[in-house]
């Protein structure tokens, strides 16, 4: 009976440590700044492709340096979500701010694109993509030291991007003209790519007869130290100060000389990071593909909205509500201990299978949200109107 | 100023948009999936397909090129392109040349049935090859019916159907999934449980499961559902631990990403192949290695073809499909599917001497074919016949195989397990019998 308590405690935990860690840079993103990103699932998958690409090099390094891939996948998952953050926050998401309609468009829209990316992606396009935006952006960016930029932007745009999309396009079909399958054949292509944990993480700790995975064990480690790293980060440190002041009252933080496009910047690149290193965590448990981030994102934003937007903690403890309650409906253990009353035992083994479980954690946090609209933690005070 | 900046924006963006636009199809356009012999068929007009049909003849390839299904399609394709390119190479069919047009269904139902529209429609196709999940067949056979075309179909399915229009090259459960349950009993233990994808064909398959389980003295402890996509897969193992306390089979018919964390997180649990051994009838060469081989190994798998199937067709098979799409790809039981209807609608279109619907249907029953997996026939239930085997997935994320007939199976469309289809039999070269008669 201890056992299976135990038992069960660990596994609802440890679902809920794979929602709060994918849902740890939404509340950010999302929570914190308002920016509803639908790329966020994208984000992940690209640190799930990370940890592919890092496994693969370990691959070629030899059998005795495998076991350790995973912890420089981490960093590396962090680093390359974080750019892309940047990048999309700098091209996109900036021009967007305070519309939330458009801003939710035009992340899906780079949701699709960032997947269908991954699937084409090969030498010739890295190539065409690399030498357009040297020779596109390089020439702007020279030419913006200019006194009169204002005055030829338009022009060098005209000149500029007919050039350098044929120098580009000229590239790709020479490089594919010369090297045919070498450069054309995509890296990663439709297919899902096997990220397969280190050898002694596959295994589990058995413990009164039932068995820890290592992998859960090393997610809700991981969870515990990014939770506490982002708590860190925004409570004791001076950009976090920053970050936290933009949040609740913009115009007030620049009036007062904090760079808020700077913030801004970080603080998306810092979410998506942590997306990123989600998406490694994932890779552990599940499948890595094109639509790896589909998977995900309606339960991160499900695990934001109830546990209150803008609150971290609200994350946390509705990741773990929603964790445990999904596998105590699902795997029956609520029909079980509910014997004696034999009507809700009926009801809750009719809901005890894993598709229908899902229908009954919804409906509750529907009903939830009727009560309590703003979440578990509900934002209070001047800033809610802001 | 303001409208000028506006309009200078706008002229940034469009150029840029329209820049990139170019430079990714232009970079897609250089991948070997999409030959001469196949432009994007988009842009193809009416005028086109009337002065193009004199010298090449058109037929259809519909499948997901985009979305969760693409991971299998997209080489179900290849197959079919690799098939037609070795038939233009031998000098066509009827003296012309196959021109195919790949059309994206998009991994979306409604998607699949207009898209059929448009190859019948507009494109005047003599024949499509496509589909993969049984939704997506379902979603198109009105539109085949209606329009009384027809539609090649490669891949495994729950039975249950048999419809004039289409061909069924993939195995039907008797040719799949009743062997390998049989196969099971004898060998590895008589309590199953039953995990699976919360869609049609699981269900379906899982009925019939139950109901050979029943009648050869097996027993069901459990079943359980995913959804589509689903990777928490934590309450199913408690489940299964639960019922087979101390080991058993486990019957999967997971489909797609499911199944990677459903082997990763089996694993970690510790219920290993020998005391929990899994008998899968999705998971072929490619999904291996989309898993990782090392969650695999030692689970077993039940199909008609495997990589390393030992016959001279084989061989060339193989080697064609590495030589065209790289060293490091495998081919699968639906690819070989795909690969042997296109070589059948070719026999069908010679042995009627046109591309006529009604002839090319009538002339397609009984045809044979040397296939990979070895001598295949057309039954006039408009299903194959098929070798069935069982493989265990070996070091190196290829199949062992451990069990194979030693002949052909024929079709069993109508499932004679369930009791609404038991008794009932399908016959297309007889009007007066059609897709669904009582025998005696």
């Amino acid at each position: 009976m201890l056992a299976g308590l135990l038992d069960g405690l660990f596994n609802g935990i440890s679902i809920g440590a794979v929602l709060l860690i994918a849902a740890l840079g939404l509340a950010i993103v999302f929570g914190l700044m308002g920016v509803i990103n639908m790329a966020h699932g994208e984000l992940m998958m690209l640190g799930a492709y990370t940890t592919f690409v890092v496994q693969n090099g370990f691959k070629q390094l030899g059998e005795q340096w495998l076991g350790t891939y995973i912890f420089f996948a981490l960093p590396l998952a962090f680093l390359v979500a974080a750019v892309m953050g940047l990048i999309l926050e700098r091209g996109v998401i900036r021009y967007l701010y305070g519309r939330p309609l458009e801003t939710l468009l035009a992340t899906w829209g780079v949701s699709l694109i960032l997947q269908q990316f991954v699937r084409s992606l090969n030498w010739v396009l890295l190539i065409g993509l690399t030498v357009f935006s040297l020779l596109f952006f390089g020439a702007l960016w020279m030419l913006s030291r200019r006194q009169d930029i204002d005055r030829i932007r338009n022009w060098v745009v005209a000149v500029m991007l007919p050039l350098s999309l044929g120098i580009a396009l000229a590239t790709g079909a020479f490089l594919g003209q010369t090297y045919k399958l070498a450069v054309t054949q995509p890296w990663f292509g439709a297919q899902n790519v096997d990220v397969t944990a280190p050898k002694w993480m596959q295994e589990g700790l058995p413990i009164l007869g039932f068995q820890l995975p290592y992998t859960r064990l090393f997610i809700i480690g991981l969870t515990i130290l990014c939770v506490a790293g982002v708590y860190l980060f925004l409570q004791r440190s001076a950009w976090g100060l920053r970050i936290r002041s933009v949040t609740q009252n913009r115009s007030m933080s620049a009036c007062l000389g904090i760079p808020t496009a700077k913030v801004d910047a970080l603080t998306f690149a810092i979410g998506s990071g942590l997306a990123g290193v989600a998406g490694c965590a994932v890779s552990l448990l599940g499948s890595v593909g094109p639509n790896t981030g589909q998977n995900y994102i309606v339960n991160t934003f499900m695990v934001v909205v109830v546990g209150g937007v803008g609150k971290l903690v609200g994350s946390i403890v509705a990741a773990i509500a929603i964790g445990t309650a999904d596998y105590l409906i699902g795997s029956g253990t609520l029909a079980l201990l509910l014997t004696p009353v034999k009507p809700l035992a009926d009801l809750f083994t009719f809901f005890a299978t894993t598709s229908m479980s899902k229908v009954m954690v919804f409906a509750l946090i529907i009903a939830f949200l009727q009560v309590r609209p703003g979440g578990i933690f509900p934002q209070k005070g001047r800033s809610v109107d802001a | 100023m303001a409208r000028q900046f506006g309009r200078r924006k706008f002229l940034i963006y469009g150029c840029a948009t329209f820049g990139t636009s170019i430079l990714l199809k232009a970079c897609s356009g250089g991948q070997p999936t999409a030959t001469t012999e196949s432009p994007a068929a988009t842009g193809s007009s009416a005028t086109s397909v009337a002065s193009g049909s004199t010298d090449t003849i058109k037929v259809g390839i519909l499948h997901s090129l985009s979305g969760t299904m693409a991971i299998s399609e997209k080489s179900v394709v290849d197959a079919e392109q690799l098939a037609i390119e070795e038939i233009n190479a031998a000098g066509g069919v009827l003296g012309k040349k196959i021109e195919a047009l790949v059309e994206d269904g998009n991994s979306d139902w409604p998607t699949f049935a207009e898209k059929a529209k448009k190859l019948i429609d507009q494109d005047k196709v003599v024949t499509i090859f496509g589909c993969w999940t049984s939704a997506s067949r379902k979603a198109v056979l009105p539109v085949f019916e209606e329009k009384k075309h027809m539609l090649w179909y490669p891949v495994q399915y729950e039975g249950q159907e048999c419809s004039q229009n289409i061909f069924y090259t993939g195995a039907a459960p008797n040719q799949q999934i009743e062997p390998s349950v049989d196969w099971l009993l004898q060998n590895k233990g008589k309590e199953f449980f039953l995990v699976g994808s919360d869609y049609v064909f699981p269900r379906t398959a899982n009925t019939i499961i139950k109901a050979q389980l029943e009648a050869k003295g097996g027993k069901t402890v459990g079943e359980d559902y995913l959804p589509l996509g689903n990777t928490e897969v934590t309450a199913i193992i408690t489940k299964i631990k639960a019922a087979l306390p101390n080991g058993g089979v486990i019957y999967n018919t997971l489909n797609g990403d499911s199944n990677v964390a459903f082997f990763k997180q089996l694993k970690g649990a510790g219920l290993g192949p020998d005391k929990y051994p899994s008998m899968s009838v999705s998971i072929a060469e490619e999904e291996v290695k989309a898993i990782g081989k090392d969650y695999l190994k030692g689970h077993y798998a039940a199909w008609n073809y495997f990589q390393t199937v030992d016959t001279p067709a084989n061989k060339k098979f193989v080697e064609a499909f590495k030589k065209k799409y790289g060293q490091e790809r495998v081919t699968n039981d639906p690819m070989e599917a795909a690969y042997i209807m296109v070589y059948l609608w070719k026999q069908a279109v010679e042995k009627a001497k046109t591309t006529d619907i009604e002839a090319v249907r009538k002339a397609a029953i009984g045809q044979t074919f040397d296939a990979p997996e070895g001598q295949v026939t057309l039954g006039n239930n408009h299903h194959i016949s098929k070798f069935v085997r069982i493989g265990e997935v070996a070091d190196d994320g290829l199949f062992k195989i451990v069990y194979s007939t030693d002949k052909a199976v024929e079709p069993i469309p109508w499932n004679q397990y369930v009791a609404e289809t038991k008794g009932y039999s399908c016959d297309w070269s007889d009007p007066k019998k059609g897709g669904k008669y009582k025998t005696t």
